[in-house]
């Protein structure tokens, strides 16, 4: 076992795990106040089922031995069957244990579905929700990853070049994003109501967590303290800085002024298109790629009014199309010899494989929740906000009027000033 | 007596406050409002999606005064509130049948 390394993975999966948090504050607040607080739990939930799942079978299904032509793991390793803590996973002497690689790719696992609810905000609910990461995790994201990373994998095995997750991860939860938008349908008021984000300190609080925990996410994916790791992680931190002035310079164009929502959004269009190519190319490489990234992501999202579908927080324009962006590119900017037309197109067969692949049965898994127990919340829930409606809770207390307790003060009977008493939910039972 | 109402910028009610208390005003009503006069509101853009946002923020300031010093008060508050710029908003005044303070009872100019 080489320790450096262990060390090394260990500390980016803990990393990758604070992207989810910083994932859903940066959708947080970027919805309006009534809903704040499902767009977290949305992420939120993602750490706890997914872990749980990969204990089950998700780490069997993504990294075991292949069934056969490469497209799924056997059963082997559920419930972690046969890995002690002394299993160790790569050839000496750069393995690290089992247990290490599988905390990091849990990560990824975790923050993967987590993407996809910024294509859904104010209007699902949260136990269709729940049920629909369970179901996609399992029969899209474990699969995809087994393709793209596990070494029997049929995209491994074609030269792929995936590095950090362009594929499995961007472009899956992109495509699977388009997908349930359109099987869900607009919000009530898309395009008429004022949809403004309710914070945007959040949104930068999110993309910094979101920027730093990338180090972690791209880095890490060498699984060793290396050379590989240190060009990725100088590279990620070069094409975030430039597709962030890429977006700004085409919004102050367009539209005419430099917004914060934009320095955010450019910075997270940058990380996603580095991550499938940042340890291929070189400073050159990621400066172009981050450029590039910053103004298509900033010219994408503008597709959703045109076209008319309703992927409320841009899962599309920026994590599909950024993506997308980053894997072709890395078939033409590649150094070492890598690159050129022969790359390129197992670049285009790696990302358009999968976007297929994860639009159609996400838009199957979704349909199939849809019709079964309903995936959209009531009217009355989406106008009310699913804060109330399925957390019984309201982000902020902005009103010192209202809101008596109707069960019993705390004990120390301090809080019967009112002024920061719990609002009841508005639609569930409550015994006094 | 009579009612002044003010509906200015905001960032002018200290100004207006210190103008008020050196006129030997007593005590004022402060409320934040919102809307808009001819300008309009302002513009905002998320990721190239305009908003127009008509209500802009105010603050709202009533100050109950005699007849005598009615007109003298709203130049008071007209020159705190003033920036010369679009928005600085309304001061009117309207009559005022009776007040009373609630701790004494006491009614009309004594009341103030």
């Amino acid at each position: 076992m080489n320790g450096a390394n262990t060390a090394f993975v260990l500390i980016s999966a803990a990393l990758v795990m604070l992207m989810t948090p910083g994932l859903a504050f940066f959708y947080g607040g970027m919805v309006r106040v009534k809903s704040a607080l499902n767009m977290l739990m949305m992420s939120f939930i993602s750490l706890g089922v997914v872990s749980l799942l990969w204990v089950l079978f998700g780490y069997s299904l993504a990294f075991g031995d292949d069934i056969g032509g490469g497209l799924l793991g056997n059963l082997d390793h559920i419930g972690f069957k046969g890995i002690e803590p002394t299993s160790l996973w790569g050839d000496k002497p750069d393995a690290i244990p089992v247990l290490a690689f599988a905390f990091f790719q849990l990560m990824f696992a975790v923050l993967t579905p987590a993407l996809i609810s910024g294509a859904v905000a104010d209007r699902v609910k949260f136990g269709a929700w729940t049920l629909f990461i369970t179901l996609w995790a399992t029969v899209v994201y474990f699969p995809v990853a087994h393709w793209v990373w596990q070494a029997d994998g049929w995209l491994f095995k074609q030269e792929v070049i995936d590095f950090a997750g362009g594929t499995a991860v961007h472009i899956n939860a992109g495509a699977a994003g388009l997908a349930v938008a359109l099987v869900l349908g607009k919000r009530i008021g898309f395009k008429k109501d004022p949809m403004r984000p309710h914070n945007l300190p959040l949104v930068m609080l999110g993309s910094g967590l979101l920027w730093f925990g990338w180090f972690g996410f791209n880095a890490g994916s060498a699984l060793a303290a290396n050379e590989t790791a240190a060009n990725m992680a100088f590279n990620t931190q070069i094409a975030t800085g430039v597709a962030m002035l890429g977006w700004l310079a085409y919004e102050r164009i367009r539209h005419g002024a430099f917004t914060t929502l934009g320095a955010a959004s450019g910075a997270v269009a940058g990380l996603v298109a580095i991550t499938p190519s940042g340890a291929a190319v070189n400073a050159w490489g990621a400066i172009v790629i981050g450029l590039v990234a910053g103004v298509v992501c900033s010219w994408a999202v503008s597709l959703k009014y045109k076209l008319g579908f309703d992927d409320s927080l841009d899962v599309v324009g920026v994590h599909l199309v950024g993506g997308v962006l980053g894997t072709l590119l890395v078939g033409v900017l590649a150094t070492d010899g890598v690159g050129g037309a022969t790359q390129l197109g197992k670049q285009a067969l790696g990302a358009f494989t999968v976007l297929i692949f994860s639009f159609v049965v996400s838009w199957v898994l979704a349909k199939l929740i849809d019709v079964t127990i309903g995936f959209r919340a009531s009217e009355d829930d989406e106008i009310g906000g699913v804060d109330q409606a399925y957390h019984a809770e309201t982000a902020y207390d902005f009103s010192a009027v209202g809101g008596s307790p109707r069960s019993t003060v705390p004990a120390t009977g301090q809080a019967a000033t009112g002024a920061s008493a719990p609002q009841k939910p508005h639609n569930k039972k409550v015994d006094a | 007596m009579k009612l002044i109402t003010a509906v200015v910028k905001p960032h002018r009610l200290d100004e207006i406050k210190e103008a008020l208390q050196a006129f030997g005003v007593q005590g004022l009503t402060v409320t934040e409002a919102s809307g808009y006069g001819r300008q309009r509101g302002h513009t905002e853009v998320y990721r190239g999606a305009e908003y127009t946002v008509d209500l802009v923020p105010k603050v709202r300031i009533e100050v109950l005064a005699e007849d005598d010093d009615a007109d003298d008060l709203i130049d008071v508050v007209v020159k705190a509130a003033r920036t010369g710029k679009i928005g600085d908003g309304k001061v009117w005044s309207v009559p005022v049948e009776t007040a009373v303070r609630v701790r004494t009872g006491e009614r009309g100019p004594d009341a103030l």
